[in-house]
Protein backbone atom coordinates (compact mmCIF):
# COMPACT_ATOMS: atom_id res chain seq x y z
CA UNK A 1 0.00 0.00 0.00
CA UNK A 2 2.86 2.51 0.68
CA UNK A 3 4.53 1.51 -2.53
CA UNK A 4 1.01 2.46 -4.09
CA UNK A 5 0.70 6.18 -2.88
CA UNK A 6 4.31 6.95 -3.66
CA UNK A 7 3.41 5.51 -7.24
CA UNK A 8 0.36 8.16 -7.07
CA UNK A 9 2.67 10.47 -5.53
CA UNK A 10 5.25 10.39 -8.20
CA UNK A 11 2.54 10.45 -11.12
CA UNK A 12 0.26 13.28 -9.65
CA UNK A 13 3.04 15.38 -7.52
CA UNK A 14 4.62 16.98 -10.90
CA UNK A 15 2.12 18.32 -12.49
CA UNK A 16 0.05 19.53 -9.67
CA UNK A 17 2.74 21.28 -8.37
CA UNK A 18 3.55 22.63 -11.91
CA UNK A 19 0.28 23.66 -12.37
CA UNK A 20 -0.27 25.41 -8.74
CA UNK A 21 2.93 27.37 -9.50
CA UNK A 22 2.17 28.02 -12.93
CA UNK A 23 -1.77 28.73 -13.49
CA UNK A 24 -3.44 29.19 -9.88
CA UNK A 25 -1.19 31.51 -8.22
CA UNK A 26 -1.03 33.70 -11.90
CA UNK A 27 -4.97 33.93 -10.99
CA UNK A 28 -4.89 34.46 -7.40
CA UNK A 29 -2.64 37.44 -8.19
CA UNK A 30 -4.52 38.70 -11.28
CA UNK A 31 -7.35 39.11 -8.48
CA UNK A 32 -5.01 41.12 -6.36
CA UNK A 33 -4.16 43.06 -8.44
CA UNK A 34 -7.33 44.25 -9.49
CA UNK A 35 -7.62 45.83 -6.28
CA UNK A 36 -4.10 47.76 -6.47
CA UNK A 37 -3.75 50.90 -7.21
CA UNK A 38 -2.35 52.00 -10.64
CA UNK A 39 1.18 53.36 -10.61
CA UNK A 40 2.16 56.61 -11.60
CA UNK A 41 3.91 55.65 -14.94
CA UNK A 42 1.25 52.69 -15.88
CA UNK A 43 2.06 49.29 -13.69
CA UNK A 44 1.20 49.03 -10.24
CA UNK A 45 1.64 51.52 -7.36
CA UNK A 46 3.56 49.84 -4.41
CA UNK A 47 1.78 47.76 -1.93
CA UNK A 48 1.91 47.98 1.63
CA UNK A 49 2.26 45.77 4.34
CA UNK A 50 0.74 47.76 7.12
CA UNK A 51 -2.08 50.19 7.17
CA UNK A 52 -0.63 53.28 6.41
CA UNK A 53 -0.94 55.93 9.59
CA UNK A 54 -1.99 58.92 7.44
CA UNK A 55 -4.97 57.25 5.20
CA UNK A 56 -5.68 53.67 7.40
CA UNK A 57 -5.30 52.08 4.03
CA UNK A 58 -3.40 49.10 3.14
CA UNK A 59 -2.96 50.04 -0.66
CA UNK A 60 -5.90 47.95 -1.65
CA UNK A 61 -8.67 49.53 -3.55
CA UNK A 62 -11.82 48.40 -5.61
CA UNK A 63 -11.44 51.44 -8.03
CA UNK A 64 -11.06 49.44 -10.61
CA UNK A 65 -14.44 48.09 -10.72
CA UNK A 66 -15.84 51.54 -9.96
CA UNK A 67 -14.34 53.06 -12.57
CA UNK A 68 -16.06 50.37 -14.71
CA UNK A 69 -19.06 51.22 -13.66
CA UNK A 70 -18.45 54.85 -13.73
CA UNK A 71 -18.79 55.36 -17.70
CA UNK A 72 -21.32 53.51 -19.58
CA UNK A 73 -18.89 52.33 -23.06
CA UNK A 74 -17.44 49.76 -20.97
CA UNK A 75 -21.00 48.58 -20.22
CA UNK A 76 -22.04 48.67 -23.37
CA UNK A 77 -18.14 47.11 -24.96
CA UNK A 78 -19.74 43.99 -22.10
CA UNK A 79 -22.59 44.06 -23.56
CA UNK A 80 -21.26 44.23 -27.76
CA UNK A 81 -19.35 41.63 -27.33
CA UNK A 82 -22.22 39.02 -25.84
CA UNK A 83 -23.80 40.48 -29.03
CA UNK A 84 -21.07 39.26 -30.96
CA UNK A 85 -20.64 35.81 -29.44
CA UNK A 86 -24.70 35.11 -29.62
CA UNK A 87 -24.83 36.16 -33.14
CA UNK A 88 -21.42 33.82 -34.01
CA UNK A 89 -23.10 30.93 -32.39
CA UNK A 90 -26.07 31.58 -33.88
CA UNK A 91 -24.37 31.40 -37.44
CA UNK A 92 -22.51 28.75 -36.51
CA UNK A 93 -25.30 26.38 -35.38
CA UNK A 94 -27.09 27.66 -38.76
CA UNK A 95 -24.26 26.49 -40.63
CA UNK A 96 -22.58 23.55 -39.21
CA UNK A 97 -26.33 21.57 -37.97
CA UNK A 98 -27.10 20.32 -41.73
CA UNK A 99 -22.81 19.27 -42.62
CA UNK A 100 -23.04 17.91 -39.08
CA UNK A 101 -26.43 15.65 -40.04
CA UNK A 102 -24.80 14.76 -43.31
CA UNK A 103 -21.83 13.57 -41.77
CA UNK A 104 -23.51 11.35 -39.00
CA UNK A 105 -25.78 9.47 -41.95
CA UNK A 106 -22.93 8.99 -44.48
CA UNK A 107 -21.24 6.00 -45.04
CA UNK A 108 -18.52 5.40 -42.21
CA UNK A 109 -15.47 5.41 -44.46
CA UNK A 110 -16.94 8.82 -45.94
CA UNK A 111 -17.91 9.55 -42.12
CA UNK A 112 -14.27 9.67 -40.86
CA UNK A 113 -12.82 11.64 -44.19
CA UNK A 114 -15.51 14.70 -43.91
CA UNK A 115 -14.79 14.85 -40.25
CA UNK A 116 -11.04 15.04 -41.28
CA UNK A 117 -12.27 17.57 -44.18
CA UNK A 118 -13.67 19.97 -41.59
CA UNK A 119 -10.83 20.07 -38.96
CA UNK A 120 -7.62 20.20 -41.73
CA UNK A 121 -8.39 24.12 -42.13
CA UNK A 122 -8.78 24.89 -38.11
CA UNK A 123 -5.27 23.12 -37.88
CA UNK A 124 -3.86 26.03 -40.26
CA UNK A 125 -2.19 29.16 -37.92
CA UNK A 126 -5.07 31.04 -36.43
CA UNK A 127 -3.33 34.43 -37.90
CA UNK A 128 -3.35 32.96 -41.88
CA UNK A 129 -7.45 32.20 -41.22
CA UNK A 130 -8.02 35.72 -40.35
CA UNK A 131 -5.73 37.22 -42.83
CA UNK A 132 -7.22 35.17 -46.00
CA UNK A 133 -10.90 37.62 -44.90
CA UNK A 134 -8.27 40.33 -45.17
CA UNK A 135 -8.13 39.17 -49.17
CA UNK A 136 -11.21 38.38 -49.36
CA UNK A 137 -12.72 41.52 -47.86
CA UNK A 138 -10.48 43.71 -48.88
CA UNK A 139 -11.50 46.61 -51.31
CA UNK A 140 -9.35 45.33 -54.58
CA UNK A 141 -11.10 42.28 -53.79
CA UNK A 142 -13.39 40.74 -56.46
CA UNK A 143 -15.75 39.83 -54.06
CA UNK A 144 -15.72 43.77 -53.10
CA UNK A 145 -15.81 44.53 -56.70
CA UNK A 146 -18.45 42.22 -57.26
CA UNK A 147 -21.03 43.87 -54.68
CA UNK A 148 -20.19 47.44 -55.79
CA UNK A 149 -21.29 47.02 -58.94
CA UNK A 150 -24.14 45.17 -57.95
CA UNK A 151 -25.31 48.02 -55.48
CA UNK A 152 -24.05 50.59 -58.46
CA UNK A 153 -26.64 48.83 -60.88
CA UNK A 154 -29.79 49.77 -58.35
CA UNK A 155 -27.83 53.23 -57.69
CA UNK A 156 -26.69 52.19 -53.94
CA UNK A 157 -23.38 54.18 -52.45
CA UNK A 158 -20.40 51.37 -52.67
CA UNK A 159 -19.49 49.62 -49.50
CA UNK A 160 -16.11 48.41 -47.58
CA UNK A 161 -16.92 45.00 -46.71
CA UNK A 162 -13.22 45.41 -44.36
CA UNK A 163 -13.25 46.75 -41.03
CA UNK A 164 -16.41 46.77 -40.32
CA UNK A 165 -18.81 44.85 -38.21
CA UNK A 166 -19.37 42.42 -40.17
CA UNK A 167 -15.97 41.20 -41.81
CA UNK A 168 -15.34 40.46 -37.95
CA UNK A 169 -18.60 38.34 -37.81
CA UNK A 170 -17.39 36.48 -41.05
CA UNK A 171 -13.80 36.03 -39.00
CA UNK A 172 -15.56 35.14 -35.54
CA UNK A 173 -17.61 32.27 -37.47
CA UNK A 174 -14.78 31.28 -39.91
CA UNK A 175 -12.55 30.67 -36.67
CA UNK A 176 -15.11 28.90 -34.61
CA UNK A 177 -16.99 27.00 -36.94
CA UNK A 178 -15.61 23.62 -36.25
CA UNK A 179 -16.08 23.78 -32.77
CA UNK A 180 -19.76 23.47 -33.70
CA UNK A 181 -19.51 20.83 -36.06
CA UNK A 182 -17.45 17.63 -34.01
CA UNK A 183 -19.76 17.88 -30.51
CA UNK A 184 -23.04 18.25 -33.05
CA UNK A 185 -21.50 15.40 -35.19
CA UNK A 186 -20.94 13.17 -31.90
CA UNK A 187 -24.15 13.77 -30.98
CA UNK A 188 -26.09 13.35 -34.20
CA UNK A 189 -23.96 10.29 -35.24
CA UNK A 190 -25.77 8.24 -31.47
CA UNK A 191 -29.28 8.77 -32.53
CA UNK A 192 -30.87 5.64 -33.66
CA UNK A 193 -32.06 5.55 -37.52
CA UNK A 194 -35.24 3.43 -36.94
CA UNK A 195 -36.64 6.09 -34.79
CA UNK A 196 -37.07 8.62 -38.15
CA UNK A 197 -38.33 5.33 -39.94
CA UNK A 198 -41.32 4.90 -36.83
CA UNK A 199 -42.00 8.92 -36.88
CA UNK A 200 -42.71 8.41 -40.58
CA UNK A 201 -44.48 5.31 -40.44
CA UNK A 202 -47.04 7.04 -37.75
CA UNK A 203 -47.37 9.70 -40.73
CA UNK A 204 -44.43 12.97 -39.83
CA UNK A 205 -43.86 14.38 -42.71
CA UNK A 206 -39.99 15.93 -42.95
CA UNK A 207 -40.19 18.66 -41.00
CA UNK A 208 -41.84 17.04 -38.25
CA UNK A 209 -39.31 13.93 -38.04
CA UNK A 210 -36.70 16.60 -37.48
CA UNK A 211 -38.10 19.23 -35.09
CA UNK A 212 -40.09 16.53 -32.88
CA UNK A 213 -37.22 13.66 -32.99
CA UNK A 214 -34.30 15.00 -34.38
CA UNK A 215 -33.84 18.28 -32.94
CA UNK A 216 -34.45 17.12 -29.47
CA UNK A 217 -32.18 14.19 -28.98
CA UNK A 218 -29.73 16.83 -30.50
CA UNK A 219 -29.72 19.30 -27.61
CA UNK A 220 -26.97 18.03 -25.41
CA UNK A 221 -24.60 18.59 -29.12
CA UNK A 222 -25.95 21.95 -29.66
CA UNK A 223 -25.57 22.81 -26.26
CA UNK A 224 -21.68 22.04 -26.14
CA UNK A 225 -21.17 23.20 -29.21
CA UNK A 226 -22.85 26.73 -28.49
CA UNK A 227 -20.37 27.14 -25.44
CA UNK A 228 -17.20 25.74 -27.08
CA UNK A 229 -18.08 29.24 -29.97
CA UNK A 230 -19.44 31.11 -27.31
CA UNK A 231 -16.54 31.37 -24.34
CA UNK A 232 -13.82 32.01 -27.10
CA UNK A 233 -15.52 34.23 -29.14
CA UNK A 234 -16.31 36.59 -25.34
CA UNK A 235 -12.43 36.82 -25.06
CA UNK A 236 -11.48 36.93 -28.82
CA UNK A 237 -9.14 40.22 -29.77
CA UNK A 238 -7.21 39.08 -32.66
CA UNK A 239 -10.50 39.01 -35.16
CA UNK A 240 -11.19 42.71 -34.20
CA UNK A 241 -7.84 43.87 -34.36
CA UNK A 242 -7.00 42.88 -37.73
CA UNK A 243 -10.93 42.43 -39.36
CA UNK A 244 -12.50 45.22 -37.11
CA UNK A 245 -12.84 48.99 -37.53
CA UNK A 246 -11.80 51.57 -35.07
CA UNK A 247 -15.10 51.47 -33.49
CA UNK A 248 -15.02 47.67 -33.35
CA UNK A 249 -13.64 47.08 -29.62
CA UNK A 250 -14.56 43.87 -27.88
CA UNK A 251 -13.69 43.28 -24.67
CA UNK A 252 -10.79 41.37 -25.40
CA UNK A 253 -9.12 44.39 -27.18
CA UNK A 254 -9.92 46.02 -24.23
CA UNK A 255 -7.93 44.12 -21.77
CA UNK A 256 -4.81 44.05 -24.66
CA UNK A 257 -5.14 47.92 -24.10
CA UNK A 258 -4.87 47.66 -20.61
CA UNK A 259 -1.39 45.85 -20.60
CA UNK A 260 0.27 46.80 -23.90
CA UNK A 261 -1.09 50.43 -24.09
CA UNK A 262 -1.55 52.29 -21.50
CA UNK A 263 -0.06 49.52 -18.98
CA UNK A 264 -3.15 50.18 -16.34
CA UNK A 265 -2.69 46.95 -14.78
CA UNK A 266 -5.80 47.29 -11.84
CA UNK A 267 -8.14 48.38 -14.72
CA UNK A 268 -6.88 45.29 -16.73
CA UNK A 269 -7.12 42.78 -14.09
CA UNK A 270 -10.76 43.87 -13.08
CA UNK A 271 -11.46 43.45 -16.74
CA UNK A 272 -9.84 39.99 -16.72
CA UNK A 273 -11.70 38.62 -13.58
CA UNK A 274 -14.79 40.11 -15.24
CA UNK A 275 -14.33 38.67 -18.01
CA UNK A 276 -14.21 35.42 -15.89
CA UNK A 277 -16.91 36.06 -14.40
CA UNK A 278 -18.85 36.11 -18.09
CA UNK A 279 -17.30 32.84 -18.98
CA UNK A 280 -18.57 31.22 -15.76
CA UNK A 281 -21.78 31.96 -15.64
CA UNK A 282 -22.35 31.25 -19.27
CA UNK A 283 -20.62 27.62 -18.56
CA UNK A 284 -22.68 27.10 -15.91
CA UNK A 285 -26.09 28.58 -17.57
CA UNK A 286 -25.26 26.12 -20.92
CA UNK A 287 -25.15 23.42 -18.32
CA UNK A 288 -28.31 23.88 -16.56
CA UNK A 289 -30.33 24.32 -19.36
CA UNK A 290 -28.67 21.27 -21.01
CA UNK A 291 -29.85 19.53 -18.17
CA UNK A 292 -33.06 21.01 -17.95
CA UNK A 293 -33.77 19.99 -21.59
CA UNK A 294 -32.50 16.79 -21.57
CA UNK A 295 -31.89 15.29 -18.18
CA UNK A 296 -28.17 14.74 -19.40
CA UNK A 297 -24.79 16.49 -19.38
CA UNK A 298 -23.57 19.07 -22.09
CA UNK A 299 -20.01 19.96 -20.97
CA UNK B 1 -34.43 13.44 -44.80
CA UNK B 2 -33.04 10.63 -46.61
CA UNK B 3 -29.09 9.72 -47.16
CA UNK B 4 -29.29 11.53 -50.73
CA UNK B 5 -31.06 14.76 -49.53
CA UNK B 6 -30.03 17.39 -52.40
CA UNK B 7 -30.63 19.94 -49.80
CA UNK B 8 -28.44 18.82 -47.37
CA UNK B 9 -25.70 18.27 -49.95
CA UNK B 10 -25.81 21.66 -51.40
CA UNK B 11 -25.63 23.15 -47.64
CA UNK B 12 -22.44 20.91 -46.69
CA UNK B 13 -20.97 21.62 -49.89
CA UNK B 14 -21.41 25.35 -49.19
CA UNK B 15 -19.63 25.32 -45.66
CA UNK B 16 -16.76 23.52 -47.18
CA UNK B 17 -16.37 25.64 -49.92
CA UNK B 18 -16.71 28.71 -46.80
CA UNK B 19 -14.06 26.73 -45.10
CA UNK B 20 -11.48 26.04 -47.99
CA UNK B 21 -11.60 28.96 -50.57
CA UNK B 22 -9.93 31.68 -48.17
CA UNK B 23 -7.10 29.14 -47.78
CA UNK B 24 -6.81 27.98 -51.32
CA UNK B 25 -6.26 32.18 -52.18
CA UNK B 26 -3.73 32.53 -49.15
CA UNK B 27 -1.51 29.50 -51.07
CA UNK B 28 -2.56 30.62 -54.58
CA UNK B 29 -1.66 34.62 -54.04
CA UNK B 30 1.97 33.49 -52.75
CA UNK B 31 2.78 32.72 -56.20
CA UNK B 32 1.29 35.53 -57.71
CA UNK B 33 3.56 38.14 -58.98
CA UNK B 34 2.11 41.39 -57.55
CA UNK B 35 2.35 43.13 -54.36
CA UNK B 36 -1.54 43.22 -54.39
CA UNK B 37 -3.44 40.52 -53.12
CA UNK B 38 -6.19 41.47 -55.70
CA UNK B 39 -6.25 40.08 -59.16
CA UNK B 40 -4.03 37.49 -60.50
CA UNK B 41 -0.52 38.68 -62.87
CA UNK B 42 1.44 35.87 -63.29
CA UNK B 43 3.41 33.07 -61.04
CA UNK B 44 6.65 33.76 -59.17
CA UNK B 45 8.45 32.43 -56.36
CA UNK B 46 9.57 36.17 -55.95
CA UNK B 47 7.86 36.00 -52.20
CA UNK B 48 9.80 32.52 -51.13
CA UNK B 49 12.81 33.88 -51.91
CA UNK B 50 11.76 37.02 -50.64
CA UNK B 51 11.38 35.11 -47.02
CA UNK B 52 14.74 32.81 -47.20
CA UNK B 53 16.43 36.43 -47.69
CA UNK B 54 14.37 37.64 -44.06
CA UNK B 55 16.70 37.38 -41.70
CA UNK B 56 14.48 38.74 -38.75
CA UNK B 57 12.13 36.07 -40.15
CA UNK B 58 14.98 33.12 -40.31
CA UNK B 59 15.42 33.68 -36.84
CA UNK B 60 11.65 34.15 -35.54
CA UNK B 61 10.99 30.91 -36.90
CA UNK B 62 13.96 29.38 -35.35
CA UNK B 63 13.11 30.73 -31.67
CA UNK B 64 9.22 29.75 -32.58
CA UNK B 65 10.73 25.98 -33.20
CA UNK B 66 12.89 25.80 -30.14
CA UNK B 67 9.96 27.34 -28.27
CA UNK B 68 7.70 24.86 -29.46
CA UNK B 69 10.38 21.84 -28.69
CA UNK B 70 10.77 22.83 -25.08
CA UNK B 71 7.08 23.67 -24.60
CA UNK B 72 5.78 20.34 -26.25
CA UNK B 73 8.44 18.26 -24.30
CA UNK B 74 7.28 19.87 -20.72
CA UNK B 75 4.07 19.58 -21.80
CA UNK B 76 4.02 15.73 -23.13
CA UNK B 77 6.15 14.84 -19.93
CA UNK B 78 3.79 16.83 -17.72
CA UNK B 79 0.78 16.04 -19.66
CA UNK B 80 1.11 12.26 -19.69
CA UNK B 81 1.73 11.97 -15.46
CA UNK B 82 -1.73 14.29 -15.51
CA UNK B 83 -3.51 11.60 -17.95
CA UNK B 84 -2.17 8.66 -16.12
CA UNK B 85 -3.55 9.93 -12.67
CA UNK B 86 -6.74 11.03 -13.30
CA UNK B 87 -7.76 8.09 -15.32
CA UNK B 88 -6.00 5.48 -12.47
CA UNK B 89 -6.82 7.60 -9.27
CA UNK B 90 -9.73 9.24 -7.99
CA UNK B 91 -8.55 12.93 -7.80
CA UNK B 92 -10.50 16.18 -6.99
CA UNK B 93 -8.33 18.62 -8.13
CA UNK B 94 -5.63 17.97 -10.60
CA UNK B 95 -9.03 17.33 -13.54
CA UNK B 96 -9.60 20.98 -12.84
CA UNK B 97 -5.94 22.11 -13.04
CA UNK B 98 -5.46 20.69 -15.78
CA UNK B 99 -8.80 20.98 -18.37
CA UNK B 100 -9.64 24.62 -17.11
CA UNK B 101 -6.67 26.05 -19.17
CA UNK B 102 -8.27 24.05 -22.30
CA UNK B 103 -11.40 25.33 -22.12
CA UNK B 104 -11.04 29.34 -20.72
CA UNK B 105 -10.18 31.71 -23.13
CA UNK B 106 -6.09 31.84 -24.18
CA UNK B 107 -6.42 36.40 -23.11
CA UNK B 108 -7.12 35.09 -19.32
CA UNK B 109 -4.21 32.43 -19.20
CA UNK B 110 -1.99 35.50 -21.39
CA UNK B 111 -2.70 38.39 -18.65
CA UNK B 112 -2.73 36.19 -15.49
CA UNK B 113 1.13 34.76 -16.78
CA UNK B 114 2.13 38.19 -17.88
CA UNK B 115 1.10 39.78 -13.90
CA UNK B 116 3.06 36.81 -12.56
CA UNK B 117 6.50 36.80 -14.25
CA UNK B 118 6.29 40.84 -13.98
CA UNK B 119 5.29 41.07 -10.31
CA UNK B 120 6.07 37.60 -8.83
CA UNK B 121 9.35 36.59 -10.06
CA UNK B 122 10.27 39.65 -11.25
CA UNK B 123 11.67 38.17 -14.64
CA UNK B 124 11.80 39.50 -17.80
CA UNK B 125 9.49 38.19 -20.23
CA UNK B 126 10.56 36.07 -23.18
CA UNK B 127 11.43 32.75 -24.39
CA UNK B 128 11.06 30.80 -20.79
CA UNK B 129 7.62 32.96 -19.97
CA UNK B 130 6.97 31.45 -23.47
CA UNK B 131 7.43 28.27 -23.08
CA UNK B 132 6.03 28.34 -19.15
CA UNK B 133 2.95 29.80 -20.86
CA UNK B 134 2.80 27.31 -23.59
CA UNK B 135 3.11 24.29 -21.43
CA UNK B 136 0.39 25.13 -19.41
CA UNK B 137 -2.13 24.75 -21.92
CA UNK B 138 -1.09 21.92 -23.35
CA UNK B 139 -0.93 19.99 -20.49
CA UNK B 140 -4.32 19.16 -20.96
CA UNK B 141 -4.64 18.30 -24.60
CA UNK B 142 -1.92 16.06 -23.94
CA UNK B 143 -3.85 14.54 -20.73
CA UNK B 144 -6.85 14.39 -22.69
CA UNK B 145 -5.44 12.25 -25.55
CA UNK B 146 -3.88 10.17 -23.22
CA UNK B 147 -6.74 9.33 -21.13
CA UNK B 148 -9.08 8.75 -23.93
CA UNK B 149 -6.46 6.22 -25.10
CA UNK B 150 -6.02 4.80 -20.93
CA UNK B 151 -9.99 4.56 -21.31
CA UNK B 152 -10.02 2.16 -24.51
CA UNK B 153 -7.90 0.06 -23.01
CA UNK B 154 -8.45 -3.01 -21.04
CA UNK B 155 -7.98 -2.75 -17.42
CA UNK B 156 -6.73 -6.92 -16.93
CA UNK B 157 -3.67 -6.00 -18.83
CA UNK B 158 -2.40 -4.58 -15.95
CA UNK B 159 -3.75 -6.97 -13.69
CA UNK B 160 -2.13 -9.83 -15.08
CA UNK B 161 1.56 -7.98 -15.52
CA UNK B 162 1.07 -7.61 -11.86
CA UNK B 163 -0.14 -11.18 -11.18
CA UNK B 164 2.68 -12.23 -12.91
CA UNK B 165 5.21 -10.71 -10.52
CA UNK B 166 5.45 -7.47 -12.39
CA UNK B 167 6.60 -3.97 -10.45
CA UNK B 168 4.58 -1.10 -10.31
CA UNK B 169 7.70 0.35 -12.04
CA UNK B 170 8.29 -3.09 -14.32
CA UNK B 171 4.57 -2.80 -15.16
CA UNK B 172 4.47 1.15 -16.37
CA UNK B 173 7.49 0.69 -18.43
CA UNK B 174 7.28 -2.69 -20.04
CA UNK B 175 3.35 -2.28 -20.60
CA UNK B 176 1.08 0.90 -20.06
CA UNK B 177 3.89 3.16 -21.81
CA UNK B 178 4.12 1.02 -24.99
CA UNK B 179 0.47 0.87 -24.57
CA UNK B 180 -0.07 4.39 -24.40
CA UNK B 181 2.82 5.07 -26.67
CA UNK B 182 0.49 6.12 -30.03
CA UNK B 183 -1.35 8.51 -27.58
CA UNK B 184 1.86 10.48 -25.96
CA UNK B 185 3.08 10.77 -29.37
CA UNK B 186 -0.03 12.25 -30.78
CA UNK B 187 -0.18 14.59 -27.89
CA UNK B 188 3.29 15.83 -28.24
CA UNK B 189 2.97 16.52 -31.93
CA UNK B 190 -0.26 18.29 -30.72
CA UNK B 191 1.18 20.26 -28.48
CA UNK B 192 4.04 21.34 -30.74
CA UNK B 193 1.54 23.00 -33.24
CA UNK B 194 -0.41 24.20 -30.99
CA UNK B 195 2.61 25.89 -29.28
CA UNK B 196 4.15 27.20 -32.80
CA UNK B 197 0.45 28.67 -33.73
CA UNK B 198 -0.05 30.04 -30.48
CA UNK B 199 -0.67 33.92 -31.22
CA UNK B 200 -2.57 35.22 -28.13
CA UNK B 201 -0.39 33.60 -24.95
CA UNK B 202 2.51 34.18 -27.00
CA UNK B 203 1.42 38.45 -28.00
CA UNK B 204 1.54 38.83 -23.91
CA UNK B 205 4.17 36.44 -22.85
CA UNK B 206 6.38 37.61 -25.38
CA UNK B 207 8.15 40.93 -23.68
CA UNK B 208 10.69 42.78 -25.78
CA UNK B 209 13.16 40.62 -26.69
CA UNK B 210 13.82 37.99 -28.96
CA UNK B 211 11.40 38.09 -32.30
CA UNK B 212 8.57 34.83 -32.40
CA UNK B 213 6.92 33.39 -35.62
CA UNK B 214 3.33 34.51 -34.79
CA UNK B 215 4.12 37.79 -33.74
CA UNK B 216 6.06 38.92 -36.51
CA UNK B 217 3.12 37.40 -38.86
CA UNK B 218 1.15 39.20 -37.00
CA UNK B 219 2.95 43.15 -37.32
CA UNK B 220 3.31 42.12 -41.43
CA UNK B 221 -0.26 41.54 -41.23
CA UNK B 222 -0.97 44.80 -39.07
CA UNK B 223 1.74 47.24 -40.72
CA UNK B 224 2.88 46.10 -44.20
CA UNK B 225 0.87 43.69 -46.01
CA UNK B 226 2.70 41.77 -48.82
CA UNK B 227 2.70 38.46 -50.04
CA UNK B 228 5.49 37.40 -48.28
CA UNK B 229 2.95 36.84 -45.43
CA UNK B 230 1.38 34.05 -48.18
CA UNK B 231 4.50 32.36 -48.53
CA UNK B 232 4.98 32.03 -45.00
CA UNK B 233 1.43 30.67 -44.38
CA UNK B 234 1.64 28.23 -47.14
CA UNK B 235 5.05 26.37 -45.44
CA UNK B 236 3.34 26.69 -42.18
CA UNK B 237 0.22 25.41 -43.66
CA UNK B 238 2.74 22.27 -45.45
CA UNK B 239 4.36 21.87 -41.70
CA UNK B 240 0.94 21.68 -40.02
CA UNK B 241 -0.57 19.35 -42.61
CA UNK B 242 2.41 16.79 -41.90
CA UNK B 243 2.18 16.99 -38.22
CA UNK B 244 -0.98 15.87 -38.67
CA UNK B 245 -1.11 13.39 -41.14
CA UNK B 246 1.43 11.17 -38.98
CA UNK B 247 -0.65 12.26 -35.75
CA UNK B 248 -3.51 10.37 -37.19
CA UNK B 249 -1.89 7.96 -38.44
CA UNK B 250 -0.12 7.35 -35.52
CA UNK B 251 -3.36 7.05 -32.92
CA UNK B 252 -5.65 4.95 -35.27
CA UNK B 253 -2.44 2.68 -36.23
CA UNK B 254 -2.49 2.58 -32.23
CA UNK B 255 -6.33 1.38 -31.89
CA UNK B 256 -5.71 -1.18 -34.08
CA UNK B 257 -2.87 -2.73 -32.38
CA UNK B 258 -4.70 -1.59 -29.19
CA UNK B 259 -5.12 -4.82 -26.51
CA UNK B 260 -4.15 -7.66 -28.90
CA UNK B 261 -0.64 -6.82 -27.93
CA UNK B 262 0.57 -9.13 -25.51
CA UNK B 263 3.86 -9.57 -25.52
CA UNK B 264 4.54 -6.85 -23.47
CA UNK B 265 3.32 -8.66 -20.44
CA UNK B 266 5.14 -11.77 -21.07
CA UNK B 267 8.52 -9.59 -21.22
CA UNK B 268 7.51 -8.34 -17.59
CA UNK B 269 6.84 -11.48 -16.11
CA UNK B 270 10.43 -12.29 -16.77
Amino acid sequence: MKEKRLARLLVSGPPLLFLIVFFVSPSLIMILTSFRFPGEFGGLAPITPLADQATGEYGLTADAYQFFFSDFIYTEIFLKSFAVAFGTTLICLILAYPLAILIARSRKHLRNLMVLLVILPFASNFLIRIYAWMIILGPESALSHFINTALGAFGIAPVTLLFSPFAVLVGMVYVHLPFMVLPLYTNLEKHDPSLLDAAQDLGANAWQRFWRVTWPLSLPGVFSGSALVFIPVLGMFAVPDILGGTGDILIGNLIKDQFLGTRDWPFGSALSIMLTLAVLSVAGLTTWFARSATGQRAL
Amino acid sequence: MKRGNPWLWSAAALVYAFLYIPLIIVVLYSFNDSRLNAEWVGFTLFWYKALFNNTEMLLAARNSLFIAVCASFCATLLGTMSGLAIHRYKLKVLPVLVFTPVAMPEILLGVSILLFFLQVLNFTLGMVSIIIAHTTFCIGFVAIIVRARLQGMDESIFEAARDLGASPWQTFRLVTLPLIMPAVVAGALMSFTLSIDDFVITFFTKGVGEPILPIQIYTMIKVAVTPEVNAISTLLMLLTLVMIIIATRLESNGSSEGSAKTHPVKQAAK
